[in-house]
């Protein structure tokens, strides 16, 4: 069967974006989760264990506090409070944590540490697994069984003040809110403010049991100065003085007979040395947990504290608030906190906890009797069971006090193997439906790769043994031998598994494709190896193995890539790969043009080394009567035109170096001061007004050359309108617009916006189909291509933060010039010029100051025209802003390569290349992470990169599909 | 074939490569605290220093330079100028190439500029060696099939073995392994001076090895 090269590029995309869906489903794991829905009741709580007749104990624990006040500092880090600079940066607090009546802790938090997923740590206590990070960038309603919902249910009234975040979780249980947005990381004191003004009034009242405040701004300090900063001494002690003020008015409250209070001061996650957070260093992962009641002992000097974890602190506060425990937390209770209470309550909650911890391992694990933990809490209850009869029965000795202290003994232990036993649970990846991902992959690439010859030849077409591949005995005898094994494999494994659980109809699909697959490998390797080794296996240049300077650089780069994906520090700072083979790739493309000019001068002339002295002699002009006159810049004659040639190279150069410099983006140097933080303080904000006007008014000058004129019109409002909307929004400012106060969302001008985009991109389409449907004008196609192009800029004109239109811009005219002078005079072929592409695309993707790190993915993008979050725009724009680079690229790589009128197959070409550019890598680190599983980093660094690869292949595969069909009609039009 | 010449080249290069290793270990023993990496600035001046007054004294004994065709001394005068200027000129290349690579602008400019330095006088200066200060040969020399002789294609080897070895110097600067080496510019002139040498063993090597094949246009 014959294909063209460019439907079998998609075709072979598409499976493997599908293969890697597969592997990540296998590869992040589930959460641990209770296979009931229904949320834990008083009612179902287990009676005291008793030996014997069961008189009538009481059901309910009754609670320990009154009150609950529980202070949040978000990225508060362990050593704000326990360390050398504690006594400084947290006076108060310090001396309550040396002097008062209190208990602390450093509670390790699971990373990821970024907000949400510690917010839900420490409601429902589980440990939310990385993949709800990206699932939930917006945080819907939590419907788990937690805390809040539990308090709730019982009638606790709750106040909350702080991230809205909350909020957003727990939608109609608080009594009273106030959300503050965190999307504005340069504030840093109102959003705290916002908070405190609400305090003196709450704390006046009585008409609360649970006050939650979460304070931002010590996180936002951390993200724009690091810890270090000089902002954060002051920051703490303000939150100090909150704390002081918030215990004295306890203290004041608190009555004699009533049950004290309990004031909880804790952090979700740390600060790294960069301030930021979201992997899984000490720093990061260590926060300070203090807890102040009057119902503890006082402390008689500092102590090293303990260490416990962040879920602990859900079952603790639970019991404390006498509720019961949510049904997936995985936390044990704090025992110091319980410790002041008689020996039969504590043994209660301890037996509480076990209780639901053992329900749970029943629930995720099969085999769960045969667990450690489970058999020692079965051993612990019945010896509670036994003590409590004798407690009843009224015998108060010595040993029976010794006894009941060693069944609190049985029941800690056994409460810390089950809970490590759950967390282990989490870590377990499901190896099959990886594995059968990492077939399928690698299968896909070999065809690519086998098929490359073909490919890039110039028919462009690939010639698939479909046929005689599945009519073969092979075929059937590996398709049942694989159904057996998938058969074997899913019977006997004891955990879940992904792939197992498909219909039959899927599994026998990807078992038919896998032995298809294998099949056509087969095949077409036995085909070439009958075949005489003559003909070139390389790319068309020529023929036979000559490798140019170039050629060498684009392999040896694609590959090194690939291979440095293997180091997490190279994963961390990808960009500096990037930037790196650019900067070489245009020093050799610059390299190239002077060979080009001046050996071409040198042949004219006729002498070579005639003088010592360069322009020596006047530059001849007869060698480039042919080349074709310049018509955009201006500029006629060769003379200029070779000077500009040799001038592309260089100015991209500094175009990049400038960029760079724009967003530092990474993990070692993200630090360092760059443009973007300069160019976005208020006190530049004229500069960077002029910045985003003159990018604009420039993106305007290189984009319009190509459009039709009605185009040319939207183009010009639309880009008018990004500038109004970014003015109202406050991020740049219009000359006649003096009160920067009035900060609006500017939604109607965004969808002012929308609106021209949409008209471009109804033109183009009009264009493409009519070149296609009704006659068969090359011209119209480009044109519609070009608006269509146009239409992408202007949508990431509007998205881009005013800070990165230079990006666009210095895109836009790296694009042109290049065109212009070298991929067209040079005589690049389509997979020298994809390559290129694929390679510019990648250094944009970092130049606008993405990283390979959750954190830097901008999801304000996801409310730029939109009143309230709307899951598939907001997903759809986010994703389109953060591939902004690449996919402008690869716009820019169809309308380049279906403009050139020479050869018809180049967009077969360059699909393909860019179907295997995509594949390599996918490919490469997809089987990494597999053999990295156990890696220290592979949840803060692998893990990040594997997804952003794997959305990488998907815009891809998108892309690749567009060229299948911008083909199409060129091969439908032409014969 | 050019079995002088071969022989000639080979213990030149071995004087030059023994110069480089004096270079590092007589300031190790006159200069009290010096280390490669503590006084990475030392280090680089004086195998710079080194290199260029080897390679001029040598390449002037042998006499490879091309013979020059006034004998003037204003003309002499004039190439000795010229030839300054472009070691100058090269520098400043080099300079502006590796802060395109990313060196910080102002911060280490010092040390971004030694590297230039040490660049230079690895490459350009045996250019101006060999080939004297003349651009267009310089270009001929660089281009596809340009060598007309086993010093032009020793010449290429040795830069090109040069600037790969300071490229390839770049890469372990983002690991995380805090190594005194990793600092910059540290590894880039480490890489350099290695890829010199490694060209140096190489060229009369390879040269060695292929001389029945080589064949070169006549001048």
């Amino acid at each position: 069967m014959r294909v063209r090269s460019s439907f079998f590029a998609s075709f072979c995309l598409v499976l493997e974006v599908l293969s890697v869906a597969l592997f990540l489903r296998g590869f992040f794991p589930v959460p641990v989760k209770s296979s009931y829905s229904s949320k834990s009741k008083l009612s179902d709580l287990p009676a005291e264990p008793f030996t014997g007749s069961s008189p009538n104990l009481s059901k309910v624990p009754d609670p320990l506090f009154k009150r609950v006040v529980i202070v949040l500092i978000d990225a508060l880090r362990e050593d704000f409070v326990f360390g050398p600079n504690g006594r400084k940066y947290m006076p108060y607090t310090r001396h309550l944590v040396e002097r008062g009546s209190t208990h602390s802790f450093v509670a390790k938090a699971r990373p990821p540490t970024v907000t949400m997923p510690r917010i839900k740590a420490l409601t429902t206590g589980s440990i939310p697994g990385f993949i709800d990070v990206v699932m939930n960038l917006n945080s819907p309603a939590l419907l788990e069984d937690n805390l809040i919902w539990q308090a709730k249910t019982a009638g606790k009234r709750m106040v909350f003040y702080g991230d809205d975040t909350w909020v957003k979780l727990f939608p109609k249980h608080f009594m009273e809110y106030d959300g503050t947005t965190s999307f504005f990381v340069s504030d840093y004191t109102e959003v705290d403010n916002n908070v405190t003004r609400h305090l003196d009034s709450t704390l006046k009242r009585d008409d609360w049991d649970l006050l939650i405040l979460h304070y931002l701004g010590l996180d936002h300090i951390g993200h724009i100065s690091g810890p270090h900063s000089s902002l954060i001494q002051p920051k703490l002690m303000e939150m100090d003085d909150i704390l002081k003020k918030i215990h004295g008015s306890l203290i004041l409250k608190e009555t004699e007979g009533a049950l004290p209070y309990l004031l909880v001061l804790c952090g979700d996650h740390g600060m790294s040395e960069t301030g930021s957070h979201g992997g899984s260093s000490a720093h990061e992962v260590n926060t300070p947990l203090v807890l102040i009641s009057p119902a503890f002992k006082r402390k008689v000097g500092m102590e090293k504290p303990p260490t416990v974890e962040q879920v602990d602190l859900t079952p603790t506060l639970a019991l404390g608030l006498g509720l019961p425990i949510s049904q997936n937390s995985v936390g044990r209770l704090i025992q110091p906190v319980v410790e002041e209470a008689s020996l039969r309550d504590q043994l209660r909650f301890l037996h509480l906890n076990g209780h639901q911890l053992s329900c749970l391992l029943k629930d995720s694990m099969p085999a769960y009797e045969k667990e450690e933990g489970y058999e020692q809490f079965r051993v612990a209850e019945k010896s509670h069971g036994n003590w409590l009869k004798l407690v009843v029965e009224g015998n108060t000795s010595e040993v029976l006090n010794n006894m009941g202290k060693k069944v609190l003994k049985q029941y800690l232990e056994a409460l810390r193997v089950m809970s490590a036993a759950l967390s282990k649970q989490m870590g377990k990846y499901d190896m099959y439906s990886m594995v059968v991902g990492v077939v399928l992959v690698f299968q896909l690439l070999l065809l690519l790769l086998l098929a490359m010859p073909e490919a890039l030849s110039g028919a462009s077409e690939v010639d698939l043994p479909v046929s005689s591949a599945l009519l073969s005995l092979p075929f059937y005898l590996l398709c049942l031998l694989l159904f057996s094994v998938h058969m074997l494999v899913c019977t006997s494994a004891e955990s879940a598994c992904y792939f197992c659980s498909l219909p039959w109809g899927l599994v026998f699909g990807a078992v038919a494709l896998s032995s298809a697959l294998l099949c056509i490998l087969v095949s077409m390797a036995a085909r070439k190896g009958t075949k005489p080794p003559g003909k070139s296996p390389s790319r068309a240049s020529g023929g036979g193995w000559s490798l140019s300077e170039l050629d060498i650089l684009l392999l040896a780069g694609t590959a090194g890539h690939t291979l440095s994906l293997a180091a997490s520090s190279f994963v961390e700072e990808e960009h500096q790969v990037w930037y790196f083979l650019l900067n070489t790739l245009c020093l050799v493309v610059f390299q190239d043009v002077c060979r080009k000019y001046f050996r071409e001068r040198s042949a004219n002339i006729g002498v070579i080394g005639c003088s010592e002295d360069e322009d020596c002699l006047p530059p001849s002009k007869e060698g480039y009567a042919v080349a074709s006159p310049l018509t955009d810049f201006g500029v006629t004659g060769a003379d200029s035109e070779r000077w500009l040639a040799l001038a592309t190279p260089l100015l991209t150069l500094a175009c990049c170096r400038l960029l760079r410099s724009l967003n530092q983006t990474g993990v070692q140097w993200v630090h360092l001061p760059d443009l973007g933080h300069w160019l976005n303080s208020s006190e530049h904000k004229t500069v960077l007004s002029l910045l985003a006007a003159m990018s604009l008014a420039l993106i305007y000058f290189l984009v319009q050359r190509r459009c039709s004129w009605v185009s040319k019109i939207a183009l010009a409002l639309g880009l008018l309108g990004v500038y109004s909307y970014r003015a109202a929004v406050g991020n740049v400012m219009l000359p006649w617009q003096h009160s920067g106060g009035n900060m609006s969302k500017g939604t109607m001008k965004a969808r002012f916006v929308y609106v021209f985009i949409l008209g471009i991109f109804f033109t183009g389409s009009k264009d493409l189909l009519r070149s296609q449907v009704i006659t068969a004008d090359a011209r119209l196609k480009s044109r519609g291509l070009w608006e269509i192009y146009s239409g992408v800029v202007l949508l990431v004109a509007l998205l881009f933060r005013a800070h990165n239109l230079p990006v666009l811009c210095c895109c836009l005219l790296v694009q042109s010039l290049m065109a212009q002078f070298i991929w067209k005079k040079l005589h690049y072929d389509a997979a020298q010029t994809t390559i290129m592409h694929y390679w510019f695309g990648q250094a944009f993707f970092y130049f606008q100051g993405n990283s390979n790190s959750i954190a830097t993915v901008d999801i304000s993008v996801g409310f730029v025209g939109l009143e309230s979050y709307v899951e598939a725009p907001a997903v759809f724009l986010t994703a389109l802003s953060t591939y902004a680079g690449p996919l402008l690229w690869a716009s820019h790589l169809i309308c380049y390569l279906s403009s050139e009128n020479r050869s018809s197959v180049a967009v077969g070409h360059g699909c393909y290349c860019l179907a295997l550019l995509r594949s390599v890598p996918a490919a490469a680190y997809v089987v990494l992470v597999t053999a990295l599983r156990y890696h220290l980093f592979i949840w803060s660094v692998f893990s990040p990169k594997l997804l952003y690869e794997s959305m990488h292949t998907l815009l891809t595969a998108a892309i690749c599909l567009f060229f299948t069909t911008m083909e199409q009609s060129r091969s439908s039009s032409r014969p | 074939m050019w079995g002088e010449e071969i022989r000639h080249m080979a213990s030149s290069h071995a004087i030059m490569a023994s110069g480089v290793f004096m270079a590092t270990v007589v300031p190790a023993v006159l200069v009290p605290g010096f280390s490669v990496y503590g006084t990475h600035l030392l280090w680089q001046y004086s195998v710079a220093g080194v290199v260029a007054v080897v390679n001029i004294s040598l390449f002037w004994l042998l006499g490879v330079s091309p013979p020059t065709k006034k004998h003037t001394i204003t003309y002499k005068v004039s190439r000795l100028v010229r030839s300054c200027l472009y070691l100058l000129l090269s520098c400043l290349f080099f300079h502006t190439v590796v802060v395109l690579y990313g060196a910080p602008l102002l911060e280490s400019a010092l040390e971004t500029f030694s590297l230039a330095v040490l660049l230079t006088s690895l490459t350009t200066l045996r250019c101006v060696c060999v080939l004297g200060p003349n651009v267009q040969a310089w270009i001929r020399v660089f281009s596809r099939h340009g060598a007309m002789s086993v010093w032009d294609t020793s010449l290429q080897m040795v830069v090109g073995c040069s600037v790969v070895g300071a490229w390839l110097g770049a890469f372990p600067i983002p690991l995380d392994w805090d190594r005194p080496w990793q600092v910059w510019p540290v590894s880039c002139s480490l890489g350099g001076v290695i890829g010199y040498l490694t060209g140096l063993v190489v060229a009369p090597a390879w040269i060695h090895w292929h001389r029945k094949h080589l064949t070169y246009k006549s001048k």
